[in-house]
């Protein structure tokens, strides 16, 4: 088996992983970065509407800062996040998307002057000052105070990834495309790279590195229905879970994104509601603001997309021979905003559903959109069990989406992410600690012991690879959706634990050489079942509501016994289910402590420490008359020393001195 | 719901693939037909997925985002290139025939190698913003100003998914293996017309001042017609070519 070493491996070529890479690659150390699909092609390209930096340019934003980014995020998570790593990354993405701009991304600018604007369903009309001329603009979106997602027309995941991508060339970091890691090689607590699949040759290498990071994106295609490219299966985060060693946190916390297309699932942008859309039933009746007067359309997602499902429930969905959808309308955006700021959307309405949005309305239902859990790792994207194993992005859960991410925020992530993670690998690298001691022997033993698994698939059984992945899909979307009950749950489990067991007779049809796209589908599905069943074991043991994760049978948020984040590992291959144990969320540690999000369900049990903590922070600012917002926030949860030292610095705004 | 229209007439579709996988010493070119009940709203990406799942699992195509925006499905559609991924099956005959893109180093069936040649492409044309000290930015200032209708006027171009849809329609790239394409021509546009990047013209002459550059287009237009994002390939070309010949 070939073995190729380097100091940093990277699997995954989306904007977490490239930045992660260029980060690292900065401070001297050879990358190598590993890729199922030409980089640019990677999911990161379908990410539309926006990215959150708090630049606060434009009127909408004006105001804006990280104080209000970090506690938006804190209340779209539920109080699910890691509030240090909110800060860190509402402090830093201001910084994520200047170098961006710097890098060539062509973002949208502010234009002095008068603007036909639409709220609440009418026009008005504002004016920009010129000070904000030329600067980032930005739209709002939903579950934020201000308009902070900065955006490039409705292609911004696509115009940032062709950046980066083209940066990470710039710095010659090779990327070896259609190349597919199958296991972490480990021992003692360490990792030491991956035994990697080449997709054009079906040939299996070993890649020996001081440090790996997993920056793979989200495990959507668990799903029947999911707005993720079909290459989101999750294979980073089940080979970490696979090492046994390494764990998976809050795995049961899947969004659902409000406006996917009907019935193909494919994304529309919040953007279409930030910028002035509306959501309307079979009645063409506005339907929002009787759930939510508060935010209405712009609610966070999981809150808008529970009151889609509740409205269609109660009756009011349009029929169709599919099944039942409700609308989205921009008409009232007019032609010249749709074909300028939301032509992404307008193609997709053009090719898939041979609509014209300026005149016609759009059928959405949400669809499964994005994993918040992942690879736990610390604030640094270290994983606290195994060491040298990092993770950046969607694939990681360092938490700062916690039960429900906003809009704008996973873009602004990864970039953020790739900074900070790039920097914690290149540290490692030059400590004591990052020392690769490993003998080819034990790369021998992983590859041995994966070529042994193909061979089992390849040595026949009876079921079929494609069948089964369409029966734990269904099961996911079916059973661990929206709203989830445990008898639902119950029997989830049970179905996944029987497709495992068939999982391991899984025979194939054609011998082809080379890749084999069935043998590929067979490998995923089963370790995409270790997933699976971490969502669902994840949503049975968890006996309350929060943020995406709703419990029919549990409806209320519980802070009293659920600030706990779930971790789930992998005990051996004859399991059939995740072991999962739980660490705490310290309420007298928060900046803003557990209390009403602003929108959505206002009814949830209280933790004592949640009063303890308010008296203390009242104590604590009552102490500081005069201060400003940094110091304030600085004596509540200092944060800026957990970042890397140049990224500590106060922020320039407009009106606000660095 | 979609309005999509069923076809008047339900019909079985014949889906004629040229398969040939360069892995299997005993592979030869071939076509091969498969018979595919169309469904509503019914795209090559559904039809494809489909039969490998029910007829044939070796059958190798490419899709990623499924939505068009990837660039991954680029594929000979009835003789023409495009998205496989959002070309609805009721816009065609009920005798499809699909082949890989031409011009790309093939994988196997419909799945070519257009991530080699494109970073190929990046590397010799440099696409990226050339400009001083981009490694010591300070992240912690403003950014800098960008006229709104340049920054628009420059996504314009920046919208290219690198499909490859217009190499394979062009006739120079058939014939001369280091032709840039419209794709890389287009790129030397977007950044020539960037004001963060740094390069003068006479760079880029030395970049694409050849017949493997813009003087190698004939001007047959086929990029500019087949490309999935109706980008004015055509228009940039011309462009860059009397820029370029003034530069000379």
């Amino acid at each position: 088996m070939q073995i190729i070493y380097t100091d940093v491996l990277v699997i995954g070529g989306g904007l977490a992983g490239q930045r992660a890479a260029i980060g690292a690659k900065r401070r001297g150390h050879d990358v190598i970065v590993l890729s199922l699909v030409p980089a640019k092609r990677s999911h990161s390209a379908a990410a539309q509407g926006g990215m959150q930096a708090s630049l606060g340019n434009c009127l909408g934003a004006a105001g804006d800062n990280e104080d209000i980014h970090f506690n938006d995020t804190v209340r779209g998570s539920d109080w699910g996040a890691d509030q240090d790593v909110v800060r860190m990354f509402a402090h830093t993405a201001p910084k994520a998307i200047r170098e961006l701009a710097a890098w060539g991304v062509p973002w949208n600018r502010v234009e002095r002057g008068e603007h036909e604007i639409t709220v609440d369903g009418r026009k008005t009309i504002i004016s920009e000052p010129d000070a904000a001329h030329g600067l980032i603009t930005s739209r709002n979106f939903g579950g934020t105070e201000k308009w902070r997602a900065c955006y490039v027309s409705d292609g911004t995941g696509h115009a940032m990834l062709y950046t980066l991508s083209n940066q990470a060339i710039a710095a010659n970091i090779p990327v070896h495309e259609r190349m597919e890691a199958l296991a972490l090689i480990h021992a003692d607590g360490r990792c030491h790279g991956a035994i990697v699949r080449n997709l054009v040759t079906g040939a299996l290498l070993a890649y020996v590195a001081k440090a790996t990071c997993i920056a793979t994106g989200g495990f959507g295609r668990i799903y029947r229905v999911s707005t993720n490219a079909i290459i989101n299966e999750g294979m980073g985060a089940a080979i970490a879970l696979e090492t046994g060693v390494a764990a998976l946190g809050n795995m049961e916390a899947i969004q659902f994104h409000p406006t996917a297309t009907f019935p193909a699932g494919i994304l529309v942008t919040e953007g279409c509601r930030g910028d002035g859309g509306l959501l309307l039933d079979a009645r063409e009746h506005r339907f929002m603001p009787d759930y939510e007067p508060e935010k209405k359309e712009l609610a966070s997602r999981d809150v808008v997309s529970r009151r889609m499902e509740e409205h269609i429930a109660a009756g009011h969905g349009v029929r169709t021979r599919f099944g039942e959808h409700l609308w989205l309308d921009i008409r009232l955006l007019g032609a010249n905003h749709i074909n300028t700021r939301l032509r992404e959307v307008q193609e997709i309405c053009q090719y898939f559903l041979g609509i014209d949005p300026v005149r016609e309305l759009i059928p959405v239902r949400p669809a499964q959109h994005y994993s918040m859990g992942g690879v736990r790792t610390d604030h640094r994207g270290a994983s606290p069990q195994l060491q040298g194993l990092f993770a950046a992005g969607e694939a990681a859960c360092w938490d700062m989406h916690g039960f429900n991410r906003l809009g704008g925020n996973s873009v602004a992530e990864t970039v953020v992410a790739g900074m900070i993670v790039g920097d914690a690998i290149a540290d490692y690298c030059d400590s004591a600690a990052g020392e690769l001691i490993v003998s080819t022997s034990l790369v021998s033993l992983f590859g041995q012991r994966e070529s042994r698994r193909l061979a089992q698939i390849t040595s026949g059984g009876t079921e079929n690879a494609f069948e089964l992945t369409r029966l734990m899909q269904e099961t996911m979307t079916n059973q661990v959706g929206i709203f989830r009950h445990r008898d639902r749950l119950e029997a989830a489990v049970a179905t996944l634990q029987q497709l495992v067991r068939r999982s391991h007779n899984i025979g194939l049809r054609s011998n082809a050489p080379g890749a084999n796209p069935e043998l590929v589908a067979a490998y995923r599905l089963q370790r995409m079942l270790k997933l699976a069943l971490c969502v669902a074991y994840g949503a049975l043991q968890r006996t309350e509501s929060r943020g995406a994760h709703y419990r029919a049978d549990y409806p209320r948020r519980d802070d009293l016994n659920w600030m706990r984040r779930t971790l789930a590992r992998w005990p051996g291959e004859e399991t059939e289910l995740p072991s999962l144990d739980y660490e705490a969320l310290d309420i007298l540690r928060m900046e803003l402590p557990p209390g009403w999000r602003g929108y959505g369900a206002r009814d949830y049990i209280e933790h004592p420490d949640t009063a303890l903590r308010q008296q203390q922070i009242d104590r604590i600012l009552a102490g500081l008359p005069g201060a400003d917002r940094h110091a304030r926030q600085q004596a509540l949860m200092p944060f800026r020393h957990l970042l890397p030292e140049h990224l500590r610095n106060d922020n320039q705004r407009l009106g606000e001195e660095a | 719901m979609n309005r999509i229209p069923l076809h008047p007439v339900a019909r079985t579709l014949q889906i004629q693939v040229l398969r040939h996988n360069p892995m299997d010493p005993a592979s030869k070119p071939r076509l091969q037909t498969f018979e595919v009940e169309e469904a509503d709203a019914m795209t090559l990406f559904i039809a494809l997925n489909e039969i490998r799942e029910q007829q044939d699992p070796s059958l190798q195509f490419d899709f990623v985002c499924r939505g068009g925006i990837c660039g991954s499905c680029g594929m000979i559609i009835n003789g023409r290139p495009g998205l496989a991924c959002r070309t609805l099956t009721k816009d065609l005959p009920q005798r499809i025939t699909l082949a890989p893109l031409p011009a790309f180093e093939l994988i196997g069936d419909l799945s070519v190698d257009t991530g080699r040649w494109m970073r190929g492409m990046a590397e010799r044309l440099e696409t990226w913003i050339h400009s001083e000290g981009l490694e010591r930015l300070d992240v912690d200032a403003m950014e800098q100003v960008m006229e709104p209708a340049l920054a628009e006027e420059i996504y314009e171009l920046e919208r290219c998914i690198e499909c490859g849809c217009c190499v394979a329609a062009c006739g120079t790239a058939q014939m001369r293996e280091d032709f840039v394409g419209a794709v890389g021509l287009n790129q030397i546009t977007r950044f020539r017309l960037d004001p963060r990047d740094e390069r003068t013209d006479a760079e880029f002459y030395a970049l694409v001042g050849n017949e493997s550059g813009v003087f190698g287009c004939m001007t047959l237009l086929g990029c500019e017609d087949y490309c999935p994002k109706n980008l004015p390939l055509a228009t940039q070309i011309a462009f860059l070519r009397r820029r370029m010949a003034s530069t000379a």
